[in-house]
């Protein structure tokens, strides 16, 4: 086995230099936008080029629900594609299944170790063993504000809580939307969680990432709720429903004064034929400077036969190299989650991205996103995101809301 | 070979009741033995839980939100077809003209799938796009009509959106049904000098039983099944406001990798179509015999 595993490496090496050996991977993924699609073709050039034939497994909708759905039944028939897109739990869920390969031997010729930010490498590795090969780093705690409404009114990028709620006054009284709000339950925990770091990153370590009972029924996380409850107040009566990109939308076209979402936000921003940092502005969320929680796509690497391994290294390897990153996540509006990628091609958005992360890996402040599955196991983050959005949609009170999480997640856990 | 013609019904019958058989009840004895696993991404049987899954269920304040709403919904979309569907029906029974064109124009939402009569809807009930809009635009700007963004409110809005699908099919059903009543007593009802009212009172609607029958159980089981409208009309929101068993049994068994829980609850779905149908059915079909 291990003989093998050598060989296939060799093997793929070997291939670098003389495409010869005709194999194929089978991707199963979600990246069916324009912009995301074209990304992934790059991959599969790459791999074409090297004599890997890439067999498309695209399934859209519903945030990856979809295309789990289809992975599942793929695996339950025993059947698993090659490779799967993943987010970071996602990865993990399946690892403690057993059904991931191997990618030690092409991680150590690659040197992920020394690239790869070590919160990232936590959801890559399972038992120290490398099991999917992680391509991007988004953002969820972004403020993003219209520079029309901002330059008419005087203002600028909130940095803390009280800036935030002195900006929206203004902005109300002005007549425009102060905070673009999309209502559905995970765009509440994405402000919800942004709320919390901002609060303390020891609060989100304890209360999100330990899921520590004290730390869910303590001050803090009543501050948070008392703040979201605010948020709720600048919200134009409407929200209820409404998608994130409708939400972008209302922050691009100048009638509303802000959003708080990920940098994904950024994709709809550029398809309008607008420069982010330019007419929209973005900033991290108050109190979040110097933190940084991500969500990173993963390609997941199945326990495939050995005929098909050697295939399945050269696509871990085509997706870790710096120029995929690099192509990739210009068009996806994350970051590369290799840190040598140079950011010069980025905007100033993402070069902040890549500044911030560097700090927040030093200073240990670096979360994984609760609300974009590296927080905690499917089940337990749903109970956060049903109180989260229960509160935010009815008049109960912080301190029950603290109460009620603290509740559903030891239920959950 | 008159052997094998004796037997030519029965091999006939064969493969569907094979298939009926593994696809129906195979299923939803699977179903049960799941919901007493503890699988989580993927059906485990090598894991058990027990009955716990069941009190986990039962304690999760989702459920309860969607027991609730089954309730309203249940009584109010059963109870409005059948009321609408009936008035309509006995109004197009007056021998009227263009009776066949009007009988197309209500049937015809039966036609639509419940995803189109949701995103429909939705656009007709979203204050910022329908009713509430047009009302302002015509000049009565104190006009109000936002149910479907209110968390206590929008269960009323999928009801709506339901019974305005099915009345017409309800109404089919009783048209149908009302001129099959025998006219000769309702002539010698006349005779005796029975008024209009009373005679749909004590003879029409009483004749009416089987199509309430077939009209209960239809709807019914809808009802329970009732999914898509609500995908398509609220996501189940705001919040988790409009959320059905079959909303929760998807959600938990698809997005949150609680399989288990999952299967519990699509069981006791299962009970509670066992228990609204089965008396019905059985006093029914009794009587008739």
């Amino acid at each position: 086995m291990k003989l093998t595993k050598t060989f296939a490496v060799l093997a793929c090496t070997s291939a670098l230099a003389a495409p010869a050996i005709a194999d194929e991977v089978e991707v199963l993924h979600w990246w069916t936008s324009g912009g995301e699609a074209a990304a992934v073709s790059v991959l599969k050039s790459d791999l074409e080029g090297k004599g890997t034939g890439w067999v498309d497994m695209a399934v859209a909708g519903g945030g990856g629900d979809a295309a789990m759905t289809t992975l599942r039944a793929r695996v339950t028939a025993g059947d698993p594609p090659t490779a799967a897109q993943m987010l970071g739990m996602t990865v993990r869920e399946w690892a403690d299944e057993g059904f991931l390969g191997n990618l030690n031997d092409v991680a150590a010729a690659e040197g992920w170790d020394d690239v790869i930010p070590p919160a990232v490498q936590a959801f890559g590795k399972y038992d120290g063993n490398w099991v999917a090969a992680p391509v991007n780093m988004h953002r969820p705690h972004w403020v993003w504000g219209s520079a029309k409404i901002f330059s008419e009114l005087g203002l600028e990028m909130p940095s803390t809580w009280d800036e935030f709620f002195a900006a929206a006054d203004k902005i109300q009284e002005a007549g425009y939307v102060a905070v673009a709000q999309g209502g559905q339950a995970w765009q509440e925990a994405t402000v919800w969680e942004a709320v919390v770091l901002g609060i303390s990153p020891d609060l989100y370590r304890t209360a999100i990432i330990e899921a520590d009972d004290a730390a869910l029924r303590s001050e803090g996380i009543v501050e948070s709720f008392e703040i979201m409850r605010k948020i709720r107040g600048y919200v134009d009566p409407n929200f209820a429903g409404r998608d994130w990109n409708l939400a972008t939308a209302m922050v691009i076209n100048g009638e509303a004064g802000m959003q708080i979402m990920g940098d994904w936000a950024k994709g709809e921003v550029i398809a309008a034929g607008l420069t982010p940092g330019v007419e929209v502005l973005c900033d991290v969320a108050p109190g979040t400077q110097g933190s940084f929680l991500f969500n990173t796509d993963f390609f997941a690497m199945f326990d495939v036969g050995d005929d098909k391994q050697m295939a399945q290294q050269n696509m871990a390897a085509s997706a870790m190299s710096v120029n995929f990153q690099e192509t990739f996540n210009l068009a996806k509006g994350s970051i590369p989650a290799r840190t040598d990628v140079p950011g010069d091609k980025f905007d100033v958005c993402a070069q902040k991205s890549m500044a911030d992360l560097a700090e927040a890996t030093a200073s240990n402040t670096l979360f994984g996103s609760l609300a974009h599955g590296h927080g905690q196991p499917a089940a337990i983050q749903a109970a956060y995101t049903d109180v989260v959005t229960q509160h935010f949609n009815s008049d109960m009170s912080a301190e029950d809301a603290a109460a009620a999480l603290a509740d559903a997640v030891m239920a959950a856990k | 070979m008159r052997l094998l013609r004796n037997y030519v019904p029965q091999l006939t019958l064969l493969p569907s009741l094979i298939l009926v058989a593994i696809t129906v009840y195979g299923f939803i004895a699977l179903t049960m033995v799941l919901s007493l696993t503890r699988s989580k991404m993927l059906p485990r049987f090598d894991r058990w839980e027990g009955f716990s899954n069941y009190l986990k269920v039962w304690n999760h304040p989702r459920w309860e939100v969607a027991l609730e709403n089954f309730a309203i919904f249940g009584i109010l979309y059963i109870g409005g077809t059948l009321l609408i569907g009936l008035v309509l029906a006995i109004f197009l029974d007056q021998r009227i003209r263009i009776e066949g064109s009007l009988r197309t124009i209500y049937l015809y939402p039966m036609a639509l799938s419940f995803i189109v009569t949701g995103v429909a809807w939705q656009w007709i009930m979203s204050p910022d796009l329908g009713l509430e809009r047009a009302f302002h635009i015509w000049g009565w700007e104190s006009f109000r009509f936002d149910w479907i963004k209110q968390s206590d409110l929008a269960i009323y809005c999928v009801v709506i959106a339901g019974v305005w699908q099915a009345s017409g099919f309800v109404m089919a059903l009783f048209l149908a049904a009302l001129r099959g009543v025998n006219q000769e007593i309702l002539s010698a009802a006349r005779m005796d000098g029975a008024s209009g009212p009373s005679i749909y009172w004590h003879i029409i609607i009483p004749a009416l039983r089987p199509a309430f029958l077939t009209a209960i159980v239809v709807q019914g089981h809808l009802a329970i099944k009732s999914y898509d409208l609500v995908v398509a009309l609220t996501r189940g929101g705001p919040g988790f406001s409009t959320e059905l068993p079959s909303t929760f049994m998807y959600e938990f068994t698809f997005s949150r990798n609680e399989m288990a829980l999952g299967a519990s609850s699509a069981v006791m779905m299962l009970v509670l179509v066992m228990v609204l149908i089965v008396p019905y059915l059985y006093s029914e079909l009794r009587n008739e015999r």
